[in-house]
């Protein structure tokens, strides 16, 4: 048991923009939520999974919608209370402790904001590890566990809960409430026991993003090595690529921000070429033609400079990025996993294979 | 027929006067007054003189000052202004300027989230609260506030609410009112469009200041003949009257005129460029002639905005940076600075603060003041001052590179007699005469820009061709605002999917500038 005041959330927020994998939306926006509630409440106490009892009631909160548009909305700040409260009548007991469902993007800090305004503790352990466009992409779906009961919260005072019977038709009935109450609703959605939380979330989740947020922030410190190879190593990640934008290309189907950037390598890279195609997060990095890096293990864009994630929505032509992988929660590499969120399942045509191996002898 | 080029830096007024082929005919660089218009005129005057070029060949004349960016960084000549944000009930939950430093939140004299915006769609989230508006802008007509900030949600979609505010404004308020509508200033990002705005706001009594300073120092000091320009940040011009409706887009602009001056000077076109100054050096990049940008939100005495703005790192190493040996021996440089006082209290100047200068000049780097005044410092201290200014300079030489190759390097910067010529990491090293001067030269060979802004639908105009199409159109757009034809070059491009259109609807914007004839 910790507390997570300002200091923190500001390195929690620069881990989660990396664990956002491109997508997951800018924290920043999720930053100034958890700010504001925190100045206003205090700082909130982070739990770790083993201080939860197994039968407590905890609650993931998220956003759902295009982030764009949090960025615009921001919410209403009433949403968190009603959350609570139709959650609480329903189970007929009170919500013990919060927690995140996504750690990557601006999911990692909304539900250190509800934590603040209603008093609550939150757990250090989410469903993903990183982040994932759709809402069955949870580690908690490999365990059987239902999106539902699932409420949803708009700013204007609109609010549902509903039970559907499987997590995908949960997924397009929420999208359907979500355009219709104008693109961005708070959620409380797969919530369980602390005994199920243990079993399958990801352990300590928002520790690691806060270390990697600490990491990038004092990347420059470091005595005995560059920058690169100082957040390649604190960031336990894959080189696969360093180049300078050279188009973006985008469609909004169905919701979802499709596209792909293609990067001219500079630096080593120097001569090469490579593009990474994305589907809100990144799905592939292909230079030169090879495959590097497919989902679910994580593929980031970060400044060259600065080693700060670039999300899709920031990629902009001349921009010089590093392109790294990052490994995925293991749970994610068999075959449950794989069926949820490995490649085929976003039309890429290709086995996983894991990062490691696909980059053996240097990327 | 002679372009006049004026930068006002915190430190330095600079003024450089050239021809019709660019060459540099006379400069001149003296302290910053504390009043704009007689730092102004004293430059003016005395390129004029020292030249002896008449007045009425004077054609244009640009100005490039940092004075926004010092407002703010400074907290200094920050107008009281009110702010108001059309959202509720969305937004409630962020309250304005929340991540801001507590002394620059106090320019907001009242602030308010009133009822109104839209939705993604360009539906409305909620009627535009009039009633709330108009109490508002009563009570800080009441305080006599004379400067307001309006932002709405999705103002980037539909700017309705934003103008109908604005026009209300302007109503009870009276005409002479500022207002400043982030639909006109930033991008999509709530947070980051109203700060901006509200920046733009604060700035509006610097603005007045500088922009009739310089009017009246040229007309009194008889160019009556020019046309007369400020620089922005992405190194193209705007007029008068544009600044004074849009201050927040000289920010910045300091840096990118140096590189682009330095780049001129040196004719290099890819080099990374080294400003050194009297308190601190920035390091920036020139490719391919124009400013490497920077890739995150920029933030500015600390508040994000969504701005594009040149690359540049700042280190506190500068021609004032002071020199101290510590107990154990070592040496230190910096941060602190004596700044503009140099010339009083440097040892080589007659005063009693060891300096850069001072160690450059023991070292026979550079003449400068009374060398024997200097001569006293031992050589191992002033070696081991060197060691760490060489440090301070070529580490940051590194963290601007690409790659481990050499690059070229451009010294410009009236601090950059303290730098050696050799320099790890530099394939070349260039110090150019004028290189004092580097910030007037890039205001004055600024380009002139058009921006060519259009809604396409992919389905109907395939987008490479419309892409083309926009491309020619912002290139005969900078062509119409003074620009030769054959200089005319992209800056800038997007296009964003618009997916509340019918069909493949994308908002396209493409930035073209070139050399003003």
């Amino acid at each position: 048991m910790r507390k997570i005041g300002i200091p923190e959330i500001e390195d929690i927020a620069l881990g989660a923009a990396l664990l956002g994998a491109g997508g997951g939306g800018d924290p920043y926006v999720g930053k100034l939520i958890a700010m504001g509630a925190v100045q206003e409440h205090g700082p909130v106490t982070l739990l770790d999974p083993e201080e939860v009892p197994d039968d407590a009631l905890i609650v993931p909160i998220a956003m759902m919608g295009a982030p764009t548009v949090l960025c615009e909305k921001g919410i209403g700040g009433e949403e968190y209370k009603v959350l609570y409260e139709t959650v609480s009548a329903f189970f007929g007991k009170p919500i013990y402790a919060f927690m995140p469902i996504e750690a990557g993007g601006v999911n990692s800090m909304l539900p250190i904001a509800a934590a603040a305004r209603l008093g609550l503790p939150m757990v250090d352990c989410d469903g993903m590890g990183r982040a994932f466009p759709e809402l069955q992409m949870v580690t908690f779906t490999i365990g059987g566990g239902s999106a539902t009961p699932m409420a949803l919260v708009d700013e204007k005072g609109n609010s549902c809960i509903f039970r559907t019977v499987t997590n995908q038709w949960t997924e397009e009935l929420a999208r359907a409430v979500t355009m219709s109450c104008g693109g961005s609703v708070s959620v409380s959605l797969y919530p369980m026991e602390g005994k199920f939380m243990k079993e399958y979330g990801v352990k300590n989740i928002v520790t690691r993003s806060e270390m990697l947020g600490a990491s990038i922030r004092k990347v420059k410190e470091s005595t005995d090595k560059t920058p690169e190879e100082a957040f390649l190593e604190s960031a336990e990640a894959f080189k696969l690529f360093k180049g300078k934008i050279s188009d973006v290309e985008r469609d909004v189907r169905n919701g979802f921000n499709f596209g792909k950037v293609v990067l001219d390598g500079i630096g080593d890279d120097k001569g090469k070429s490579a593009y990474v195609e994305f589907q809100n997060e990144n799905l592939t990095a292909v230079v030169d033609d090879d495959i590097l890096a497919t989902t679910p293990d994580l593929i980031c864009l970060v400044d060259t400079e600065t080693f700060i994630p670039v999300p899709t929505d920031a990629l902009k032509y001349g921009k010089r990025v590093l392109v790294v992988g990052l490994k995925c929660f293991p749970l994610w590499r068999t075959k449950e996993g794989l069926e949820l969120v490995g490649p085929r399942y976003f039309g890429v045509d290709t086995d996983y294979i894991p990062l490691e191996e696909r980059c053996k002898g240097g990327c | 027929m002679y372009k006049l080029g004026i930068d006002v830096g915190g430190t330095n007024t600079d003024a450089v006067l050239i021809d019709e082929n660019l060459n540099v005919v006379a400069s001149i660089k003296q302290h910053t007054s504390s009043n704009i218009y007689d730092g102004i005129l004293n430059a003016v005057r005395t390129v004029l003189d020292e030249s002896g070029v008449d007045r009425s060949k004077i054609v244009q004349a640009m100005l490039g000052t940092t004075q926004c960016t010092n407002a703010i960084v400074e907290r200094k000549n920050l107008a009281p202004i009110g702010i108001m944000r059309i959202g509720a009930p969305a937004t409630m939950g962020i309250p304005l300027m929340v991540d801001w430093a507590e002394d620059l939140k106090a320019i907001a004299v009242k602030t308010a989230i009133i009822g109104g915006g839209f939705e993604y769609d360009g539906k409305e989230l909620a009627t535009f609260d009039v009633a709330a508006a108009t109490e508002f802008f009563n009570e800080l007509k009441s305080k006599d506030v004379k400067s307001v900030a309006i932002s709405c949600v999705f103002s980037t979609v539909r700017n309705d609410h934003e103008l109908e505010a604005a026009k209300l404004c302007k109503e009870i308020m009276g005409e002479d009112v500022h207002v400043s509508i982030s639909s006109e200033i930033g991008s999509m990002g709530l947070i980051e469009r109203e700060n901006a705005t509200i920046l733009n706001a604060a700035l509006y009594k610097v603005a007045e200041s500088f922009t009739e300073g310089f009017a009246k120092s040229l007309a009194d000091e008889g160019i009556t003949n020019a046309e007369v320009y400020l620089s922005q940040n992405d190194g193209t011009l705007m007029t008068m009257e544009y600044a004074r409706r849009y201050p927040i887009l000289t920010i910045a602009c300091g840096p990118t005129n140096s590189i682009r001056g330095a780049s001129y000077l040196s004719q290099l076109k890819d080099a990374i460029v080294i400003d050194v100054g009297g308190t601190t050096t920035d390091l920036g990049v020139i490719q391919n002639g124009f400013p490497r940008e920077s890739g995150i939100a920029v933030t500015i005495g600390g508040v994000r905005t969504n701005f594009r703005m040149p690359d540049v790192v700042s280190i506190g190493l500068g021609g004032g940076s002071i020199v101290r040996q510590k107990e154990d021996g070592t040496v230190t440089v910096g941060p602190d600075s004596v700044g503009y006082q140099i010339t009083e209290k440097a040892l080589c100047f007659g005063g009693d603060v060891c300096t850069t200068t001072d160690i450059a000049v023991r070292l026979g780097l550079t003449e400068l003041g009374d060398k024997s005044l200097v001569a006293h410092l031992d050589e191992e201290f002033a070696n081991k001052a060197m060691a760490e200014i060489r440090a301070l300079c070529e580490d940051s030489i590194d963290a601007m590179k690409v790659s481990s190759d050499d690059v070229d390097v451009i010294l410009v910067g009236g601090g950059s007699i303290i730098l050696p010529e050799d320099l790890a990491g530099a394939k070349s090293v260039t110090k150019h005469p004028h290189g004092g001067v580097a910030n007037a030269i890039g205001s004055a060979i600024s380009k002139v820009s058009g921006t060519y802004e259009q809604l396409i639908d992919y389905n109907e105009i395939p987008r490479e061709e419309a892409l083309a199409q926009a491309r020619a159109a912002a290139i005969e757009l900078a062509v119409e605002a003074g620009a030769i034809r054959e200089t005319v070059e992209i800056i800038d491009a997007e296009d964003v999917p618009l997916q509340y259109y019918p069909g493949n609807t994308a908002r396209v914007k493409i930035k073209a500038a070139g050399d003003l004839a």
